[in-house]
This record gives structure tokens, C-alpha cells and sequence, in this order.
């Protein structure tokens, strides 16, 4: 088990900077989920701490040490593959040994530790099988069971569930749960998927365009995002997104009549143009406050709730509501923002506006 | 059936008919052959020869084996065959070792100059051997190979084709499988060892079903830089014993050679076609 470090870290290929300068603490058991689009340099960074890319500039330390120089497999990680990357011609048994046979572990040891990984991830009746002849689930289980039987200071989870079917998906989101519950190892999480890093992680570190935009709590990203990047792709669906321009105290929404007011805290700092952000969650039927109005175009029936969009200014509103009073297709509806949780961002640099 | 396809009885004799036709086409070379070897040579050179097999089975295929024609070329041809098979298990295990080797290095390391030396590999297939066998004979010969296994066997072995094929299979195996084998620990040979040669069996047996004929039937090469008969393969034998001038060819012994001849390549075939159709349609991944 180790704390592992990263400072101002860079990666560049060629003259093409795909990480500008990450900078995190990941505390000793802690599970930190990285979470952003494809192309925003996460595999990329947890490559790095891996040992499979190099590292350009910055540093990386791994229970204390430096390991920039520090060859895979004496970092003492475990990484699991997007497509498992189990050894084709291996039984289970082999694969998940087959680390352990490397490092000459007494024969009697890798058993006892093959067998009992093989417990908890419940494979025990498949290690003479073949990786070919498990379904996509069991072999996953397999790639997991590899890292555990090493006992490393530090799981790499390399987008892991993507390949799965959605159920089976949930199904080793709440695997990889009790794993770590019961593991307590350190963990890092790579995905492109926003409910497994609000799902999974202790702290996310959210990522865009090779930056680290925020790293926190799932729910204090959540409630509390820095940019509208982070605000936009945590949650789902996305929170609306209205464009304003600012007149005295207050916003007003482009392509409408309507104004929001700028809180009182917000006004000395706030530029020209903004934008105010709201959850579809957080519109409610009723509610005081500034009253979004707008015509029903489109319903999406999930069962507990429904999504109802409708044109609203230049854009579209979704909004939140009960599965039960679902309103039909060509309603007039009025939505009212729940107290304070209207966000509002400069339009130019994407940023919250922050007291 | 496909809806192009009529189902009319007599085309399926016609197609039937063609098919037949074809292989008796191909086929009656061959059963002649093996006639031919069963006769005595006074029956093989009436006219017209018969199209029976005769009763010279075992003596014509025993005094080939064993003693060799007395006309033309006098080495037996079980010391031929020991000959050709050497030559040709030299070569399909060579070109199969190093081929291997040279296109692990280049799939799996970044050396400077890698895809120029990868395609200096590629144009000599442009070269076959033909081309290159005056230079190639004054090499073998300045070396002292003539009449040596090494001379007939290791110029052939440095095989262009064979190391393209195993460079596009590398190809196909997930770069992931070597990131994980190296965060298991296990370098360059390790791996190589434990995971890049498991997973070429079978373009392995594929390309040795293909290496071995080809060492097998190699003519020009052999016929230069043997001169001595004990070292003659089964092919130049046969080219040996027959005569020119004013002897009769033993044709019953030469057919019998070239029957020989033909068993071993169809063995290799036979005994490793799950194989080798495996490793030509289907990677194991």
C-alpha cells in the first residue's frame, strides 16, 4: 500500500503537449477515479504512472520514491487492461501466476495466493479454463485477479468495464466496490463514463484537454464544479446551458425576454457575457425564482422519472420529472431553479464565477 | 443454394464431368509414374508400355533405395533421401528460427533505422535465388561449403517471406499483451518465450509445410554446389540417372526415385494440414 504523488507532470509527443502539468495527491487506500472524454490524456497518465509511457517533465512517486526511472514491474503496480489482456494460450491458473512465477515466489505461496484471489472473485471453478471459453465478465474477473494475486501497493484501472455489457457493467462497478472495501489498496480509475467516477471514487479528478479542471468529491463536483466543462460532463444528462449577456444586476438569456439575477456576491467580478448553468434535476414545477417557460418537444420515459426538452432561447431545456406526471408532447410547462442552484460561468474562458 | 445457382440435373453431370476430367488430368501423370515403377525396363520400353502395375514393385523400390541406378548417377537413393531430407528440415527450421527472431526485433523494438532494415528485408524477395546464385556459388565455394550440408542448406536460409508473415501476425497480437507481460515482469526474451511463441504455433506449422517442400524441391542450388554423389539430394538424383549417350536409363529405378520423392513432401502435408489451415485462416488470440 503506498501514497502516490504527481507533480506538475507533462507528456509530450514530439512537439505535441498532450499533458500540460498534472499535479495530484492520492492518499494511501484511497480509490480516485480519472475521469474525462477520450483524447483528454487520461490513459495517458495513468500510462505514466504505470511505466509504459515515459514521463517528459515532472514527477511521480510511488510510496515516497521517485519512479520516473523506475522500470513496470518494479513499481510494484498492478494494471488491468480496456480488453483485459489475459494470455490467450494460458489457463486461468497460468495467467493469474504467471507474475508470480516470474518473480520465483515459492510454488506453495503462488497456490495460496492464486486460490484465494480466485475465491473472492469467485473463480475458483474456472482455473483450468481457457481465457477463450469465459465470457467477457469472468474474464475480466481473471485481469483483476492477476493484480490482486501480486498484492501491490497500487491498482491501474485502465477503462476496465468499457468492453461490458450494461448490466454486467453495473454488476462489476458494485464488484469493484467490495473489492476495494475489502482490499483497501490504492486505486487508480480511468474512465470516460461519468456515473462510474461518481459511483466508484473517493475523489475524481476530472479531466480536459491534458488539464486537470478539477479534482474533489464526487458530490462536491457535482454541486460545485469549477468550469463548465466539469459542470457539463459530470451528471447526466448534462446540466442546460443558456447563454446571457449581463445587464446591471441581472442576466439576460439570449433569444428570450427573460432575466435571471446575478447573486449579490457575484456582481463586483462578472464579466459581459455569461452563461447560466442549471440540472435538469433542479427544475421543479412551481418554485419561486427565476420560471423557465417552455413548450414540450420531446419526452424521454425512464420509468421512476422522465426527461421532457423543449426549445427554449437558442438552445434546448431538459428537465427532470416525476415518471408518474409526465407530461404529454405540446405542453406549456413552467419550471421554476431551486434556491441557489443556478451556476453561472464567463462565456469566454469557461470558468464559474467565483465570489 | 444461392439463387444464381440452377438446379438442373445436367449440369451437375456437366460440372461433375469437368471435375473428372480434371483430376484424371492431373492424376494419370502420377499413376503412370507409379506403373512405370513396377515394370521391368524391357516392359517400359515396349510399344505401346502397359497400364498394369507389374510384379518389380519391391525389387525396382528396394534397389533404388539401396544401390542406386548403374547407369548415370550410382548413389543409392536412401542416401539421397537422407540427403534431401536434411537439406530440407535445415532450411524450414532455419528460415523458421531466424525469420522469427528478425521480425520479433522488429515489431517489438524501436531501433534506430528499424523500418529501413525491415524493408531491406522486403526487396530481397524480389531476388529469389536464381538471381543472386553466381555471387552466392563464389561465396559457398571460397568458404569451403561445396559438398557440405552447410553449403546446400544455409544460403536459402535467410527467407524475406517468411519474416514478412510472422512481422504482419505480431501485428495482430494486442500491444496490451506486451504491457502486461512487462508490468509481470517479464522482458524481451521472457516474453518471447512465454507468450510470442505459443501464440505462432500455428504460423509455425504453416510456414514449415510451406519451407519444407520448398527446401524439398530445390533443384538449381543443389545441382551447382553438389559434386560429390553421396552428397546429391533425391531431385538432382533423378536428373543424374538419366543418361545421355548411347546407355538406356534404368526408367523402372527413375521412376521409382520419382515416386520417392514425391512421398515425403506429401506426408509434411498430410500429417500437418489441420495444422497448417489452422495457421493460414485462424489466429489464436
Amino acid at each position: 500500500m503506498a501514497e502516490i504523488v504527481l507533480r506538475n507532470v507533462r507528456k509530450s509527443y514530439g512537439k505535441v503537449e498532450v499533458v500540460h502539468g498534472v499535479d495530484a495527491a492520492i492518499a494511501d487506500g484511497e480509490f480516485i477515479v480519472i475521469v474525462g472524454p477520450s483524447g483528454c490524456g487520461k490513459s495517458t497518465l495513468l500510462r505514466m504512472i504505470a511505466g509504459l509511457e515515459t514521463i517528459t517533465s515532472g514527477e511521480i512517486a510511488i510510496g515516497g520514491t521517485v519512479v520516473n526511472e523506475v522500470e513496470p514491474k518494479d513499481r510494484n503496480i498492478a494494471m488491468v487492461f480496456q480488453n483485459y489482456a489475459l494470455y490467450p494460450h494460458m489457463t486461468v491458473y497460468e495467467n493469474m501466476s504467471y507474475g508470480l512465477r516470474i518473480r520465483r515466489l515459492p510454488p506453495e505461496e503462488i497456490n495460496a495466493r492464486v486460490q484465494r484471489a480466485a475465491k473472492i472473485l469467485e473463480l475458483s471453478p474456472f482455473l483450468q479454463r481457457r481465457p477463450r471459453e469465459l465470457s467477457g465478465g469472468q474474464r475480466q474477473r481473471v485481469a483483476m485477479g492477476r493484480a490482486i494475486v501480486r498484492e501491490p501497493a497500487a491498482f491501474l484501472f485502465d477503462e476496465p468495464l468499457s468492453n461490458l455489457d450494461a448490466k454486467l457493467r453495473v454488476q462489476m462497478r458494485l464488484e469493484i466496490q467490495k473489492l476495494h472495501r475489502e482490499l483497501r489498496t490504492t486505486s487508480i480509475f480511468v474512465t470516460h463514463d461519468q456515473v462510474e467516477a461518481m459511483t466508484l471514487a473517493d475523489r475524481m479528478i476530472v479531466m480536459h484537454a491534458g488539464v486537470a479542471e478539477q479534482v474533489g468529491r464526487p458530490m462536491t463536483v457535482y454541486d460545485d464544479p469549477n468550469s463548465l466543462f466539469v459542470a457539463g460532463f459530470i451528471g447526466s444528462p448534462a446540466m442546460n446551458f443558456l447563454a446571457g449577456k449581463r445587464q446591471g444586476d441581472d442576466v439576460a438569456l439570449a433569444g428570450t425576454a427573460m432575466r435571471v439575477a446575478l447573486p449579490a456576491q457575484l456582481r463586483a467580478s462578472a464579466p459581459e457575457a455569461i452563461v447560466v448553468g442549471v440540472r435538469p434535476e433542479h427544475l421543479v414545477a412551481g418554485e419561486g425564482g427565476a420560471v423557465f417557460r417552455f413548450k414540450v418537444d420531446t419526452v424521454e420515459a425512464l420509468g421512476a422519472d422522465s426527461l421532457v426538452h423543449g426549445p427554449f432561447g437558442e438552445g434546448t431545456l431538459v428537465a427532470r420529472v416525476d415518471g408518474h406526471e409526465t407530461p404529454p408532447v405540446g405542453a406549456e410547462l413552467a419550471f421554476g431553479a431551486m434556491v441557489d442552484r443556478l451556476y453561472f460561468f464567463d462565456a469566454a474562458t469557461g470558468r464559474r464565477l467565483r465570489p | 443454394m444461392s439463387g444464381m445457382v440452377e438446379n438442373r440435373p445436367w449440369l451437375t453431370v456437366l460440372a461433375h464431368a469437368i471435375l473428372i476430367l480434371g483430376v484424371c488430368t492431373v492424376a494419370f501423370p502420377l499413376y503412370i509414374t507409379f506403373v512405370a515403377s513396377t515394370l521391368t525396363l524391357d516392359q517400359i520400353v515396349q510399344v505401346p508400355m502397359p497400364l498394369l502395375p507389374g510384379d518389380q514393385l519391391f525389387e525396382n523400390y528396394s534397389r533404388a533405395l539401396t544401390a542406386g541406378s548403374e547407369r548415370g548417377a550410382h548413389a543409392p537413393v536412401g542416401r539421397m533421401m537422407f540427403n534431401s531430407f536434411v537439406m530440407a528440415m535445415s532450411i524450414a527450421f532455419g528460415k523458421i528460427a531466424i525469420s522469427i527472431i528478425a521480425s520479433f526485433a522488429i515489431v517489438y523494438f524501436r531501433f534506430p533505422l528499424r523500418n529501413f532494415f525491415f524493408w531491406m528485408i522486403f526487396v530481397t524477395l524480389m531476388l529469389p535465388v536464381e538471381v543472386r546464385i553466381i555471387p552466392t556459388y563464389k561465396v559457398a565455394s571460397d568458404l569451403g561449403m561445396l559438398d557440405s550440408y552447410v553449403g546446400l542448406t544455409l544460403p536459402l536460409i535467410a527467407s524475406a517471406t517468411a519474416t514478412f508473415l510472422f512481422r504482419q501476425f505480431f501485428m495482430t497480437i494486442p500491444d496490451e499483451l506486451a504491457e502486461a507481460a512487462r508490468i509481470d515482469g517479464a522482458g524481451p526474451l521472457r516474453f518471447f518465450w512465454d507468450v510470442i511463441l505459443p501464440l505462432s504455433k500455428t504460423s509455425i506449422a504453416a510456414l514449415f509445410v510451406i519451407q519444407f517442400i520448398y527446401g524439398w524441391n530445390q533443384y538449381l542450388w543443389p545441382l551447382l554446389v553438389t559434386t560429390q554423389e553421396s552428397m546429391y539430394t533425391t531431385v538432382i538424383g533423378i536428373k543424374r540417372m538419366i543418361t545421355s549417350g548411347d546407355q538406356l536409363t534404368e526408367w523402372n529405378l527413375v521412376m521409382a526415385t520419382a515416386i520417392l520423392a514425391m512421398l515425403p513432401p506429401a506426408a509434411v502435408v498430410i500429417l500437418m494440414q489441420r495444422w497448417f489451415v489452422r495457421g493460414l485462416v485462424e489466429t489464436e488470440k
